[in-house]
């Protein structure tokens, strides 16, 4: 389970487009939630109702849209190749207007949706379009609290205001304009699904070759900023490891190596390997005023950086001599 | 538990990665904390403003703040600023972009706070209810018979559905339905704004210095690779450390020295060499009652100092070893007995 876990993680890591396609639809589903969760307070003024409705129709999606363009790849991608100098690299024009629409076509998936549901609830059309409803064709009308039609129309989406009471008025209003918006609504929808039936189906009819072009060289602009980013994590990783463990290597000091020369003993080039991996780990600071000298000198005075001298590291041979300068024993 | 520490090593591998879902969980956290808290209107003239506008203001700080303290990039930005220069220079540009990024991060927690106690209106009503201005419902302004005073006392008490006595000069729903919506719309613009500011910064900002933003980035994130790598290997070395400081505290009181005991077994050495520490070595020289009990006593009592011996170097002087120093001339060294 955990490998096929890994290897969709994998896959939809590789390919851009479909991350681009996730984040899309998650972006859709907050907007979803954020209109059921939003508490729809229509002030039933007639001086405000209209400008409420509509910025409440109107706003969001701009957010949306403008959230869909910061978080998309392709943005970031699309704007640095826009931006950079000639260099070595031609610039190709076609590639940029790709990701473009390929970025607004996403971004505008989510503005799309809260309109939709907007129009399909009702709620902000008849805020917005109560007052223009001619009260004629509706019986019922409560015109015996003095105020002018106006203001009554305009109080037709509270529900609970008292005017209303005992009358089916106000429920025919709001049946009427919830119909108009519904009817909009669905008429949107349906346009913009066979807009999108059309162009799928008729683009393969225009320049389908030079598509298949530009949209490898899209993809591979992102792949390519991606894997130079990861190049630069695991560059500084080494680098840093390099000039930390060099840092520790400057703070030991001289060697002096005390072995007695016993007739027993055969110098052993092949140390036990547990104790070399324990010495290599000291890197030569073996006592307490080292250690404490060498925390010290790191906030103090950090090292360069410049860790090329780690590739010159002199390395030690032995040769063992007797008193004539015959070799016993050598590691050259 | 697999599961876990996948999860955990993608998102640890990636430090942005793990930065921005600390900062998903902030704002989480934050819009939870608005729904569950129980908001209380005082309902008196004096106290309700106060009570709206500290309700709207004071949690977004300390979310910010909170930021702040979680985010491991503070300390690292705090050393890298008050280091001495030594040997490495600093660069401003690499501390502006992690205060920079380090503020972007922890601003949207109180961004979240701040839009949802608009968009939820109550914090607004409290604090304005007093200020309403009755001509927009269109009742008479002086035709109640209330005194100033009380006029302000009953338009206090608009927030508190259960206490209000004012319903036949000013209807609670209409003026609830009117401040709230003007909260409202000061939400949607707060939140326009924030999204024109991060969209501006972060879509537009390619245009100018995106070479020296690259570098920026790069420098920034090899610091703190660089700490990490450096506590890393300070761990390791205070291992190894502490394991050959302990294993020599051993001998020193069993009075044995373990590392000569393979070479002793003459052919058999390299054999003995491969084969893993048997219990024998595991022992380390300690093989009775009173003298472990003198490791434990003197372990608390009188513990070794910190400075390794090197390997040959006997405290008790075995064997007569003289002084050889080794001199290093090109690839050959020459003994001097």
């Amino acid at each position: 389970l955990m490998d096929r876990l890994k290897l969709v993680l994998q896959y939809f890591q590789s390919n851009s487009e479909s991350i681009s396609n996730g984040i899309c639809i998650i972006l859709s589903l907050i907007s979803v939630k954020l209109y059921t969760s939003f508490d729809f307070n229509c002030p039933c003024l007639p001086q405000y109702n209209k400008m409420y409705a509509l910025g409440v129709m109107l706003v969001p999606p701009i957010i949306l849209f403008l959230l869909g363009v910061l978080v998309s790849r392709h943005t970031g991608v699309l704007m640095e190749e826009w931006v950079r100098p000639l260099g070595n690299r031609t610039k190709n024009p076609a590639v940029v207007k790709f990701l473009l629409s390929s970025m607004l076509q996403r971004a505008l998936l989510a503005p799309m949706v809260w309109i939709l549901m907007t129009l399909l609830d009702g709620k902000c059309f008849i805020c917005a379009f109560s007052m223009n409803v001619n009260p004629k064709y509706f019986t019922g009308i409560p015109n015996s609290t003095g105020l002018e039609l106006i203001k009554i129309m305009a109080k037709v989406p509270c529900k609970e205001d008292v005017i209303f009471k005992n009358s089916s008025f106000r429920k025919a209003v709001s049946r009427y304009v919830r119909c108009y918006s519904q009817a909009i609504g669905w008429s949107i929808l349906l346009f913009f699904i066979f807009l999108g039936a059309v162009g799928r189906v008729l683009k393969p009819c225009f320049n389908h070759a030079t598509f298949l072009q530009t949209r490898y060289w899209s993809n591979y602009l992102d792949i390519e900023q991606k894997l130079f980013d990861e190049t630069c994590v695991l560059h500084a990783r080494d680098f840093a490891r390099k000039c930390v463990v060099q840092f520790f290597e400057s703070m030991r000091e001289d060697v002096t190596v005390r072995m007695p020369l016993s007739n027993a003993l055969r110098p052993s080039t092949i140390p036990n390997e547990y104790e070399e991996e324990e010495e290599e780990r000291l890197h030569g600071i073996t006592r307490q005023d080292q250690v404490d000298n060498l925390l010290q000198t790191w906030y103090e005075c950090k090292p360069e950086l410049d860790v090329t001298k780690m590739a010159y590291k002199p390395k030690v041979c032995i040769t063992w001599e007797d008193h004539n300068g015959k070799a016993l024993f050598s590691e050259v | 538990m697999d599961k876990f520490r996948m999860m955990a090593q993608i998102l640890q591998s990636n430090q942005e990665s793990f930065m921005n879902g600390i900062c998903g969980v902030m704002a989480l956290a934050s819009a939870q904390l608005y729904t569950s808290f129980e908001f209380n209107c005082p309902c008196i003239p004096e106290y309700n403003y106060s009570y709206g506008i500290s309700m709207l203001v004071i949690p977004p700080i300390w979310f910010f703040l909170l930021g702040f303290v979680l985010n491991n990039n503070v300390s690292m930005l705090a050393e890298e600023w008050k280091r001495p220069v030594g040997q490495r220079r600093k660069d401003p540009a690499v501390m502006r972009y992690m205060c920079v990024s380090i503020s972007q991060r922890s601003l949207i927690a109180p961004a979240v706070w701040v839009s949802v106690t608009l968009m939820d209106g109550k914090s607004f009503l409290c604090a304005y209810s007093m200020d309403l201005d009755m001509s927009e419902f269109g009742k008479n302004v002086s035709g109640h018979g209330l005194s100033q005073e009380d006029l302000l006392r009953t338009l206090a008490k608009i927030p508190c559905k259960h206490i209000y006595d004012g319903q036949h000069i000013l209807s609670r729903e209409a003026a609830t339905r009117y401040i709230c919506c003007i909260s409202q719309a000061f939400g949607w613009l707060f939140l326009l704004i924030i999204t024109i500011a991060a969209f501006l910064i972060r879509a537009i900002r390619p245009c100018f210095t995106q070479a020296a933003f690259l570098k920026t980035k790069y420098w920034s994130h090899y610091v703190d690779t660089e700490r990490k790598v450096f506590d890393e290997t300070c761990t390791e070395h205070a291992k190894g450390f502490a394991k050959i400081c302990i294993k020599q505290y051993f001998e020193g009181i069993s009075g044995e020295i373990q590392s000569f005991h393979d070479h002793l077994h003459g052919d058999d050495s390299d054999d003995e060499d491969d084969k893993p520490a048997t219990e024998e070595d595991k022992l380390m020289g300690v093989r009775r009652l009173d003298t472990m009990n003198k490791v434990l006593w003197d372990w608390h009592t009188c513990k070794p100092p910190l400075t390794l011996r090197k390997p040959g170097d006997a405290s008790t002087g075995q064997n007569g070893d003289c002084k050889i120093q080794l001199y290093y001339f090109s690839n050959v060294c020459y003994l001097n007995p």
